[in-house]
């Protein structure tokens, strides 16, 4: 036990002298939401924490749950550089962290013979493999930035495992090694979020490096406010109304329940319709934006809307 | 609060949620980070630091209640500092006054019947969370009728306080306070004012368990209840005697349970993606370079990827762990060469039709249940019957490639064995493996033929859980 209050005196090998970027909490929740994010006490917490401990955010959850748009409005909120990797099939080193510009390398090897002859292979060799020509991708150049940067690597359940591996040095050393050039060190330390939509388990390693957040659907105050600042022109009591229909659908045994961005959407219709308020026809007739399957929708009328629409 | 963040951690790994050394720390870091005043801040700190699996969130937060709900905010504030002995211990708790024992006393002898029931009522209308636990407090001093030092879990005080609280009138009147005046009946406002009701007797359902399990932790101690009402993660429930809400927990699980299984094999297959080096070839290749072998040709991978054969028995007593089975096999079916199902009960019916093009297996399995050619005469499981039937249609399409999986307790009703036939396919299949979902314990009692048919299988292994079922189906791939 002692051992383990010396570690937490000291925590971090990493020791930049930083100011914290959030003084609490609460202070990351307002931030959010003055750039339309509506953030819970969970949500918030991660986010200071991700901040304070210097570790990265796992986050993962049905679709459309606000995984990404989480990364987008920290940035924003910091006014920090946004820098994605979208991740996907087949992706790899190459496309995520560096590239050696070969075409510019060969060009240089040319130049080189052709001109003034006394170069040798060594000073060569060091002039091509210098800064010059390398092709920065993502994950190194959110090592690189001078600038604040918030660095997103969404959908990251996309990659196979082995290039998962990559991501490690950066996720917990805040680092990248190139054979060439050595280890390359973060002057700032980027807040990191992954988002993952569950198609694959990730590795333990992985998952051991991240701070862990499960973003469920938002209760009923919560997905009001996400319509009310979201939505332009929608009235307070058809958000609430919006907000009760999606809870009650969310109940229903379907196939597909809603996500925030089909209630977003809906919202948005209703408010083009130019409705202020819900009756049961309304909800008939527009089921179809929130619900994917015919037989949800069926089902959501049966049981929402009884015999009567 | 480290000692008690160490008893919490241990209770974690007790339950099953894997913890590492470096979790426990990060948890550590976060605890000294936040303001350990606001519970919501506290616990997100340490699920986030801590659980890293979403179907192991109900088993942290039966352990977080437990251990951080006696735990007043000032308490764990002092012990950051204060001198160390395990919180949520009897002793650490007794400043808190005017939180009376079980058994009535107190304030709450004054309140009526009927303005309990309107207190009540107040507070989930408005979402007022201290009258609520106020409320919750009065209605267990004066039902729950809690007795110190009793072993009784907390369900007991439960039905006791639900019982004498006329919940059902409650949620009418919420019910119409939601609806307001003239909604119809069947008419979407009265809907959603039902769900919304329904959600606020969910609170007081959880206010009045909170204040239950406050009490018995005052009473016993938190790591004595914790150990008292733990729950196994549902990766290791007992597949045929789980509830209701077990089955919902263990159907939730299953998806991420497959998927950890089909990166798993991904892995192994690839690990062993090349085969042994191809000597003769390599040596010919060497000809166009002067005899020297630049480039070793290695010979094909072997042909790993097996055929599967279920033959599932899905009578009402094994039908979950059929249906469980069936899911988990069809889930990783990528990693077989081909999958067939086939189902029965006392008459056998090939399902696979059913998979094939279905979106979700689950889809498939609920057809299954409805249309499946299953039953002959009473329903009830004849394994001797299904496995002859079995063998006059589909005996010859199995082959050395095709490992049959039999699922079923071999419970045969007293009808005859038909163990020949296992004898036969065995002969033609690559492996026979049969899965019992019963106790090895009560295996070859009543009615049980285990014997009769293990002779003729490969092996015959118990398969209680989630857990076990995936361990074994790993082996297959
Ligand atoms: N808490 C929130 N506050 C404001 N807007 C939100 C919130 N949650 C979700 N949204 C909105 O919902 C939509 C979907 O969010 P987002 O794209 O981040 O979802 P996602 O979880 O990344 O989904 P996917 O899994 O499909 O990638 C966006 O328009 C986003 O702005
Ligand atoms: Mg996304």
């Amino acid at each position: 036990m002692t051992s383990l209050r010396d570690e937490v005196e000291d925590p971090l090998g990493l020791d930049y002298a930083r100011a914290p970027r959030f003084s609490s909490p609460d202070e990351v929740g307002a931030a959010l939401a003055a750039n339309r994010y509506l953030a819970d006490a969970a949500i918030a917490s991660v986010v200071y924490l991700a901040d304070r401990l210097i570790k990265p955010v796992l986050i993962e959850g049905p679709a459309g749950t606000g995984k990404t748009q989480l990364g987008k409005t920290v940035a924003e909120a910091l006014g920090a550089r946004l820098i994605r990797l979208q991740c996907y099939e087949g992706i790899d080193e190459s496309k995520a962290l560096y590239e050696w510009n070969y075409r510019k390398q060969l060009l240089r090897i040319q130049a080189g013979q052709h001109g003034e002859s006394g170069l040798d292979w060594h000073e060569l060799e060091g002039d091509i493999f210098s800064d010059e020509f390398l092709l920065t991708r993502p994950l190194l150049e959110a090592i690189r930035a001078t600038d604040p940067v918030v660095l997103l690597i969404d959908e990251v359940d996309r990659v196979e495992v082995e290039t998962e591996a990559l991501l490690l040095e950066v996720l917990s050393e805040y680092q990248v090694s190139i054979p060439e050039l050595g280890t390359l060190t973060a002057t700032q330390l980027p807040l990191v979020f992954l988002t993952s939509n569950n198609t694959r388990e990730l590795s333990e390693a992985l998952k051991r490096r991240c701070l862990y957040l499960h973003l469920n659907y938002p209760d009923v105050e919560r997905e009001r406010a996400i319509v009310l600042s979201r939505v332009p022109g929608v009235s307070s009591a058809l958000a609430t109304r919006i907000a009760e229909v999606v809870r009650s659908l969310r109940q229903l045994d379907l196939r597909k329940a809603p996500s925030v961005s089909e209630t977003l959407d809906w919202a948005r219709t209703l408010v083009v319709l130019g409705r202020s308020e819900l009756g049961d026809q309304d909800v008939k007739d527009t089921l179809h934006v929130l619900l994917k399957f015919q037989s949800d929708i069926d089902k959501a009328s049966k049981e929402l809307l009884g015999n009567r629409a | 609060m480290l000692d008690l963040l160490g008893s919490f951690v241990g209770e974690l790994r007790d339950a099953g949620i894997p913890v590492s050394t470096t979790e426990h720390l990060d948890a550590a870091r976060a605890l000294v980070a936040i303001d350990l005043m606001e519970r919501a801040v506290v616990k997100a700190a340490l699920s986030t630091t801590l659980v890293k699996d979403e179907t192991h969130f109900a088993a942290f937060e039966l352990a977080f209640e437990i251990f951080f709900a006696s735990v007043t905010a000032q308490a764990a504030a002092d012990q950051l500092d204060g001198p160390e002995h395990e919180p949520g211990e009897p002793s650490s708790q007794r400043g808190s006054e005017g939180r009376g024992k079980g058994g009535g006393g107190g304030a709450s002898g004054e309140v009526t019947q009927e303005e309990l029931a309107a207190m009540l009522f107040r507070a989930l209308r408005e979402g007022d969370a201290s009258m609520l636990a106020e409320g919750a407090r009065i209605a267990v001093s004066r039902f729950a009728g809690i007795e110190p030092g009793r072993p009784v879990g907390g369900t007991y005080y439960l039905y006791r306080t639900l019982r004498n609280l006329d919940l059902d009138a409650l949620r009418a009147l919420l019910q119409s306070a939601a609806a307001g005046e003239g909604a119809l009946p069947g008419s979407l406002s009265q809907r959603l004012a039902l769900d919304d009701a329904s959600g606020r007797i969910d609170q007081l359902r959880r206010a009045i368990e909170d204040e239950i399990r406050r009490r018995l932790v005052e009473d016993r101690g938190a790591s004595a209840l914790a150990r008292s009402v733990r729950r196994p993660l549902p990766e290791d429930l007992d597949v045929m005697h789980a509830t209701r809400d077990e089955l919902t927990a263990l159907h939730r699980a299953l998806v991420p349970l497959s998927r950890k299984l089909a990166m798993r094999l991904a892995r192994k297959r690839r690990r062993g993606h090349r085969g042994a080096l191809d000597l003769r070839r390599t040596v010919r290749q060497s000809m166009s370079t002067g005899g020297v072998p630049i480039n070793p040709v290695f010979k094909p991978p072997r042909p790993a990827k097996p055929e599967i054969f279920v033959i599932a028995d899905v009578s009402g007593s094994v039908a979950s762990f059929a249906r469980f089975t069936l899911l988990l096999v069809h889930a990783i079916s990528a990693q077989f060469r081909k999958v067939r199902s086939f189902v029965f009960v006392d008459a056998l019916d090939e399902a696979t039709r059913f998979f094939e093009g279905a979106a979700d297996p689950a889809d498939a399995v609920a057809r299954i249940n409805t249309e499946a050619d299953v039953v002959w005469i009473d329903g009830h499981s004849d394994y001797g019957r299904a496995l002859t039937q079995f063998h006059e249609r589909y005996a010859n399409d199995v082959t050395r490639r095709t490992s049959i999986l039999l699922l079923g307790d071999a419970r045969n009703n007293y009808h005859a064995s038909q163990a020949w036939v296992l004898d036969d396919l065995r002969r033609r299949a690559r492996a026979v493996y049969w899965l019992n979902p019963e106790p090895q314990s009560y295996w070859n009692s009543g009615d049980s033929i285990v014997a009769a048919y293990a002779p003729h299988c490969d092996a015959v292994v118990e398969c209680r859980t989630l857990r076990q079922l995936e361990r074994f189906v790993g082996t297959l791939a």
